[in-house]
């Protein structure tokens, strides 16, 4: 039996990994760094399943309608319904693989979360991530040592081996020794969202570059609703990026001000009152920038009121970290926050069981356009990139036996491989410039427009490396998407179409042909009565 | 902020390390030592103190910048931290830094080193849990918070790479094994603890100092040797 390739050891990658290990075949996991430095550590505030142990009466089916309506209606009812029904499950596999969740009387707690009526989110203080990737860092090990997972931590994903239209393996660089190496069988990418695209403007990593996914699509993968980026309200700045302040923050009773006639107004808590502070994300960033562009200054988090044990018991790490970089205490002072980028809802797209458009090439994770729609809920994205690596895996194991490739299993490359290149940092910096002025929280056609215009001069400059020109392609696509949805929904918020349009509940599928990118749209499926609950 | 960062530089394992002090200029009051070598990387035709040409791109290895994944573990002015958790301020405004990797381990490149054995020692003390298990909250997530970043092995005076001891890179991690598992199940991690643990250090705690994290040693090292060590000596008597 052939080997399946995982790119990626984070979330995703690792639950795939141990789900295919469990049932004895075999993977190797490929990634640039360790698990331990994977994005999935910097994961705070929790992870979302309607355990219902806070007397909420909380249910699956509620869980889906708060997934739905959050990422509006944009998401695959048929995967949501799968990923909602199948969360405690997670949760239990993960307590089993001795995961210290917040806990009382042996019963784990949970806290509120934006865009969520119901307390669902289980969490370990503020590091949630950090600990679910040390239980299943070593549960991985276990089948490491049993020979099930191979893994190859410093190596580079370069580009897919394809065999007429269908994917037969994987061709990767050892960074250390340099050696290019090919590996045949299904590829499987766990390769996280594209925060590297644009450097100091993220809470994530920055090398997870964006170039895996604009590789693919330059191989044919098609990409969905790349328009959709996340900014989280509440971040901070500090040297070289924007540091998360957790929206755990908020449900655990912090508020969000502007002075206004000298005065703190409590914004949200006056246009919301039902949700306040955690309406969903896309809400709370969108009207922090309205009150700022009208009453200038700031936008505070107040988190003055949260009792001595939050802060003690749920949220210490929080303040040591805010301690740190901002030198104020937030128990005794507000501190004032800004949107950054956080979140990729778009990216590789799949159907409900993680296939791509091309045979043999899955994806789960961050990297995909799975689950999240026009905007992703706090907590669901740890939720999905586990659950959507036990799914892949299923999947994978489901077609198996029917593997077949014409390349050797594992093969060094003595050929030129022109992928090694890396793209140069100032190039870098160029295009999220670009992107940041077309892409940002208030979008419209000219601002788009003009972001392409200065795209093509761009691309025009010099000659680039293949690397360079899939991310000025992989650029492209994301304006050209955000400008084809003429309409405002979630994370994409149109000023010249500031209304919802029925007719673009669809998703938007970027397709690249050599040089030339279109856009189509794709219908969703409605959901299966066999889904519904009674 | 004008400081010069001295960088002891080797382009791969078969060639002879170097010393280069390379200028750095900045504004930025917050700026550490990964804000330096991101910085100094995006520009180009730089020259060193001496006039020479830099070659680029410095290499190191770095994710979160955000002191929470260990990638950027180096020596900076002779201490092991993490690069994004040294700020340049606390040397003065205008000094010279010096920068080295981690001497604990090979050199891959430059400021990268291969910290492979970390995760190789784990997978000797076959650190896992062969059955579902529940943990003990507190010692469960401290144990867990380990960043494998290896600065509390580059100060241990009885870790070096291969060798029989793990130092607290092992320590930390294996409480929340150890705390957890049933009594059936816990010899032969116990004998692993006692052997390639407990038996070579020397208590000094050196490595409680330098670990970035700031994990509560003491705490998880009481516990672990509780059920490790002390049970088995009050069983035996
Ligand atoms: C600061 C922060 C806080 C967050 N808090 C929460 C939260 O509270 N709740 C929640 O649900 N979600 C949260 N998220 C989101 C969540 O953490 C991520 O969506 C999720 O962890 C993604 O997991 P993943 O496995 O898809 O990707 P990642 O963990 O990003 O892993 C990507 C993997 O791909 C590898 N890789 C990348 N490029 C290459 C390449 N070219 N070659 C080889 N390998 C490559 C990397 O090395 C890595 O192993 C947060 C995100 C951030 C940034
Ligand atoms: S106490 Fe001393 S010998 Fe023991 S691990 Fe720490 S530094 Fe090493
Ligand atoms: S114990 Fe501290 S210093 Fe040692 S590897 Fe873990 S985090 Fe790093
Ligand atoms: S880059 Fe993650 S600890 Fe420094």
């Amino acid at each position: 039996m052939q080997s399946v390739n995982i790119i990626g050891a984070g979330l995703a990658g690792l639950s795939t990994a141990i789900t295919l290990a469990e049932q004895n075949v075999s993977c190797r996991l490929i990634s640039l760094q360790p698990s331990e430095r994977a994005q999935s550590v910097l994961a705070e505030g929790g992870i979302n399943a309607s355990l219902n142990t806070m007397g909420e009466e909380d249910t699956t089916e509620y869980h889906f309608q708060d997934t739905m309506k959050g990422g509006v209606y944009l998401a695959d009812p048929n995967a949501v319904d799968a990923l909602t029904k199948g969360a405690p499950q997670i949760l239990q596999w993960l307590e089993g693989l001795g995961v210290p969740f917040h806990k009382k009387n042996g019963v784990i707690m949970l806290r509120n979360f934006g865009g969520q009526k119901k307390k669902r989110t289980a969490y370990a203080k503020s590091s949630t991530g950090k600990i679910l990737m040390t239980a299943l860092i070593d549960e991985a090990r276990k089948f490491e040592s049993a020979g099930l997972i191979r893994r190859f931590p410093h190596h580079e994903f370069l580009r897919l081996l394809m065999n007429e239209g269908i994917c037969a393996g994987v061709r990767v660089r050892d960074r250390y020794t340099g050696q290019i190496w090919d590996f045949s069988g299904k590829v499987l990418l766990c390769s996280g969202g594209m925060n590297g695209i644009f450097p100091h403007m993220t809470t994530g990593t920055t090398q997870n570059s964006g170039d895996v996914t604009a590789t693919v699509f330059s191989q044919g993968a098609l990409l969905g609703n790349l328009e959709m980026l996340q900014y989280h309200p509440t971040t901070i700045g500090i040297s070289g990026k924007r540091c998360l302040v957790t929206e755990a923050a908020r449900g655990e009773g912090g508020r969000l001000y502007i002075m206004r006639d000298n005065q703190k107004w409590y914004f949200m808590e006056e246009k919301y009152p039902e949700l306040g502070n955690l309406m969903p994300r896309d809400v709370v960033a969108r009207e922090m920038y309205f009150v700022r562009r009208k009453y200038g200054g700031s936008v505070y988090l107040d988190m003055t009121g949260l009792s001595k044990e939050t802060w003690e018991q749920k949220l210490s790490d929080l303040r040591d970290e805010i301690i740190q970089y901002l030198a104020i205490d937030p128990k005794t002072e507000p501190i004032p926050v800004k949107e950054g980028i956080h979140y990729f809802m778009g990216g590789i797209d799949t159907d409900e069981f993680h296939c791509t458009n091309i045979p043999n090439l899955y994806a789960s994770g961050e990297c995909t356009c799975q689950y999240h729609g026009a905007n992703r809920l706090g907590g669901n994205s740890m939720l999905g990139a586990l659950f959507g690596g036990r799914k892949s895996a299923q999947t994978i194991l489901q077609d198996v036996q029917d593997v077949s490739s014409d390349f050797p299993t594992e093969s060094l490359v003595r050929e030129n491989e022109p992928y090694t290149e890396e793209a140069s940092p100032i190039l870098i910096e160029s295009i999220s410039q670009i992107l940041l002025e077309g892409l940002g929280i208030v979008r419209n056609a000219e601002q788009l427009t003009q972001s392409l215009k200065k795209l093509k001069s761009l691309s025009q400059e010099r000659s680039y490396n293949l690397r360079e020109q899939n991310r000025l392609k992989l650029a492209e696509a994301m304006l050209l998407s955000a400008l084809e949805r003429r309409e405002s929904r979630g994370a994409h918020y149109r000023e010249d179409f500031p209304e919802k349009d029925e007719s673009f509940r669809k998703v938007t599928i970027a397709c690249r042909k050599e040089e030339q990118i279109s856009i189509t749209f794709r219908n969703l499926p409605e959901r299966r009565s066999s889904c519904k609950s009674p | 902020m004008q400081i010069t960062l001295k960088i002891l530089r080797r382009e791969s394992p078969d060639t002879s390390p170097y010393w280069q002090s390379i200028p750095f200029q900045t504004e930025d009051e917050n700026a550490t030592v990964a804000t330096a070598l991101t910085n100094i990387n995006s520009g180009n035709g730089l020259t060193d103190t001496e006039g020479n040409a830099v070659r680029l791109p410095i290499q190191w290895e770095c994710s979160c910048l955000q002191k929470k994944c260990g990638a950027c573990a180096m020596v900076v002015n002779g201490c092991p931290v993490l690069a994004c958790n040294a700020q340049l301020k606390q040397f003065g405004k205008s000094s010279t830094i010096t920068v080295e990797p981690l001497r604990k381990f090979p050199v891959v490149s430059d400021l990268v080193t291969d910290r492979s054995i970390i995760f190789e020692n784990l997978k000797t003390l076959r650190l896992w849990f062969a059955q579902q298990a529940q943990t003990d909250g507190d010692i469960a997530y401290e144990s867990s918070r380990c960043l494998q970043c290896g600065c509390c092995l580059e100060v241990c005076p009885n870790f070096y790479a291969g060798g029989e001891f793990f130092g607290m890179a092992g320590f930390v991690p294996i409480s929340r094994i150890l705390t957890a598992l049933p009594e059936s199940q816990k010899q032969e991690l116990c004998q692993a603890y006692r052997k390639r643990l407990y038996e070579g250090c020397g208590k000094s705690l050196a490595c409680r100092n330098v670990c970035p994290a700031g994990i509560d040693i003491d705490k998880l090292l009481i516990n672990s040797n509780a059920v490790a060590v002390w049970k088995r000596f009050f069983r035996k008597r």
